[in-house]
């Protein structure tokens, strides 16, 4: 029986961890959407993405549509609920804090939750591959097409933003209630109206990594809650609100795991990723790619 | 002022005569049939071990029907009384104590979770009532592992994950494996799946290279098993459920690892994991209990008649595919009927009766138990079965 080389072991851990860690980004892309506006972190987030697969594996698998249909229908719907989640538990919460709405975020997530298990049940579900499951053998490592894809769309993501935040006036405006949302209420921008885009934005990232992560690694009602964690702690390497930092974090993120499971011991593997995020949040509390200056003025 | 004494004289001969009618009723209704034998059952039905508790609870109800049905024990309609924990070890205590105290019941079945199993152990000591658990840890029968004394009231119907390993490890020695690699889970199941294969690997001469874990909600096993391929074992034992086990598959097939023969462990026993797989299960290797594999059982198979009625009815009933843990409620209230209709409702009686019980042909096996084996089961309890075709085929 041939061995498999170093090389491409190594390889292969790479590609594993790039693919994990893609999620993970898109998870922390959306938490930095709704906290450049409203400085909470939206815990339900881990759910947009459950829901984005199972909701997909609905219009896809029960009612057989095609991917050109059902992806488009299931963001919509995904984002349907960050939008519902936004008018029924953050908008009348009277006073808001970030306290209040972070805490209103996590009953969000629970009810959620408890929904989608009326819904699809427990147990896990299917999604067929956009592309075949035929694996494409490189320098001795196997990457599942599925793979590629989810690294295609977190650069779609990205680049759609990217042009969003910097192109458009909506996108400037969400800018400007970053910066200062009582100085962006003074101009004219509709500060309430601009947290519900923040969440229908952020629904709609989830909903894609949902859509992009069970083909490889199925989805079940409860998967939310480990993601979140993991999207967050992307978030916090990188630079909480920050764009490139999300990105940056979840891949870094994504390869800790791989590489520490395959190379010291995968009994440890979240350990590592944990003590990475430590070590980092010491030296640099406002993380990788976070500016010191912002984060000092920042409520949370 | 007159009506007064009137008005409390008419309450008080309203009492009377609803005392004398209570009084006059009671004989009545219980000497229209004989005293029901009330068993207790306490399932995981809802919560985090929900597909354990929800088929045993279904079971039950069936076997219940069926019982009464054909005219109860000796006579006496048999009444189950059901309480869910939940999966929590505090509401399980507490529905035991409710079952003994409040219900008066003469056997327990249930609970579904060895940890829970565990926790009320002190209990049905102390009340001396007879329990057979439907949870699958050795320690829950087992008072002294040195010894192999067993509790005096405790019993269990599921295989053990020890006769489990022994399955596979029988089968590999018989096709000369020897050189294997392990990933498991890091929960209870995968943990004791694990320290079992550990234990047992120089009793049948096997070297593990590599010992991997993952956690129970990880999306991806690439990482290790890129790792055990680099090792290139003779095998792979993959100790889990839920969706990590079929993740697991799939990754070992898109790998390019099936010259690395794959097995899981009993957990791997639903065709949804197959069917999930998406291809990826051909040729896998597991151990099944009978109930699981009814169908392909040959007619001769001492077992063949009995998990075929309850696969039948089951799926008939609930239209779904039965599970090896509604088997193991089945074998639990089986046997405490059958206790029952031998010595009656007395707990001591149905305790000494259970511990004597000898090739009793269950849903999981033919249960012999003594005083040294409140199991009764041994490693034939498991099939090896081989994925074929989309389907489970016994192995040779």
């Amino acid at each position: 029986m041939e061995h498999m080389t170093l090389a491409s072991q190594l390889l292969q851990y790479i590609i594993t961890g790039v693919t994990i860690g893609s999620i993970y980004a898109m998870v922390a892309i959306g938490f930095n959407i709704i906290y450049n506006v409203t400085e909470a972190i939206n815990f339900a987030q881990g759910e947009f993405v459950m829901l984005g697969g199972l909701v997909m594996v609905f219009f896809r698998v029960t009612l057989k549509l095609p991917v050109l249909f059902s992806l488009p229908l299931t963001i919509s719907v995904v984002m349907a609920v960050g939008i519902l989640l936004d008018r029924i538990a953050i908008r009348p919460i009277r006073k808001p804090t970030v306290l209040s709405m972070v805490i209103a975020t996590i009953g969000a997530s629970f009810f959620i939750r408890g929904a989608a298990m009326f819904i699809w049940g427990k147990n896990p579900f299917d999604l067929p591959p956009f592309s075949g499951r035929n694996p494409i053998t490189f320098l001795g490592a196997a990457i599942q097409p599925q793979s590629l894809w989810v690294l295609g769309f977190l650069v779609a993501v990205v680049i759609v933003l990217t042009i969003f935040f910097d192109r458009t006036i909506m996108g400037k405006a969400l800018r400007a209630c970053a910066v200062n949302p009582s100085a962006s209420s003074l101009v004219g921008i509709n500060v309430k109206y601009m947290i519900l885009i923040s969440f229908a934005l952020s629904a709609a990232i989830g909903a894609i990594g949902g859509i992009v992560i069970t083909p490889i690694s199925l989805m079940e009602y409860d998967r939310g809650a480990m993601l979140a964690v993991k999207g967050f702690s992307a978030c916090a390497v990188g630079g909480i609100g920050n764009f490139p930092g999300a990105v940056l974090g979840g891949i870094l993120i994504g390869l800790i795991e791989s590489l520490g499971a395959g190379l010291i011991s995968s009994g440890y593997k979240d350990v590592f990723a944990l003590l990475a995020l430590l070590l980092i949040l010491f030296v640099k509390p406002s993380g990788l790619l976070g500016s010191a200056e912002v984060s000092k003025i920042r409520k949370f | 002022m007159k009506t007064r004494p009137s008005i409390g004289k008419g309450i008080a001969s309203l009492i009377a005569a609803a005392v004398t009618v209570t009084l006059m009723l009671s004989p009545v209704v219980s000497a229209h049939a004989a005293q029901a034998y009330k068993v207790g059952a306490v399932f995981s039905v809802t919560g985090r071990a929900s597909f354990l508790g929800d088929p045993e609870k279904k079971t039950a109800l069936l076997l219940q029907e069926e019982i009464n049905k054909k005219g109860g024990i000796n006579g006496h309609p048999l009444k189950l009384i059901i309480y869910d924990d939940k999966g929590d070890s505090t509401q399980c205590v507490i529905a035991v104590r409710k079952l003994i105290n409040r219900d008066k019941v003469c056997a327990i079945i249930g609970p579904s979770l060895s940890g829970l199993s565990l926790s009320v152990i002190p209990v049905v000591q102390k009340s001396k009532i007879p329990n057979v658990s439907c949870a699958a840890s050795y320690k829950i029968v087992t008072k002294n592992p040195k010894t192999g004394e067993q509790w005096k009231w405790v019993f269990k119907t599921p295989q053990s994950d020890s006769m489990a390993v022994e399955a596979i490890y029988t089968h590999m020695k018989k096709h000369g494996i020897s050189r294997i690699a392990i990933t498991s889970v890091n929960t209870g199941y995968g943990a004791s799946g694990r320290s079992e294969l550990l234990r047992l690997a120089p009793r049948y001469g096997m070297t593990i290279v590599a010992d991997e874990k993952y956690g129970p909600k990880d999306t991806d096993m690439t990482a290790q098993l890129t790792k055990i391929k680099g090792m290139s074992p003779q095998a792979i034992v993959n100790w889990s459920i839920g969706p990590t086990q079929v993740v697991v598959v799939r990754n070992w097939k898109e790998l390019g690892m099936t010259n690395i023969k794959m097995y899981q462990s009993h957990g791997f026993g639903s065709r949804k994991n197959i069917k999930l797989a998406a291809g990826a299960a051909e040729g896998i290797y597991c151990p099944l209990g009978a109930c699981n594999i009814a169908e392909i059982l040959p007619a001769n198979h001492p077992q063949k008649q009995v998990t075929m009625a309850y696969v039948k009815a089951y799926t008939e009933k609930y239209n779904e595919p039965v599970s090896s843990f509604g088997g193991h409620a089945w074998d639990a209230l089986s046997l405490v009927v059958k206790a029952l209709k031998a010595v009656g409702p007395d707990k001591a009686k149905i305790r000494d009766y259970l511990e004597n019980i000898r090739g009793f042909v269950g849903q999981h096996g033919v249960f012999n138990f003594s005083p040294k084996d409140h199991n009764g089961l041994s490693k034939e309890a498991f099939r090896m079965v081989v994925v074929k075709k989309g389907d489970w085929a016994l192995a040779d």
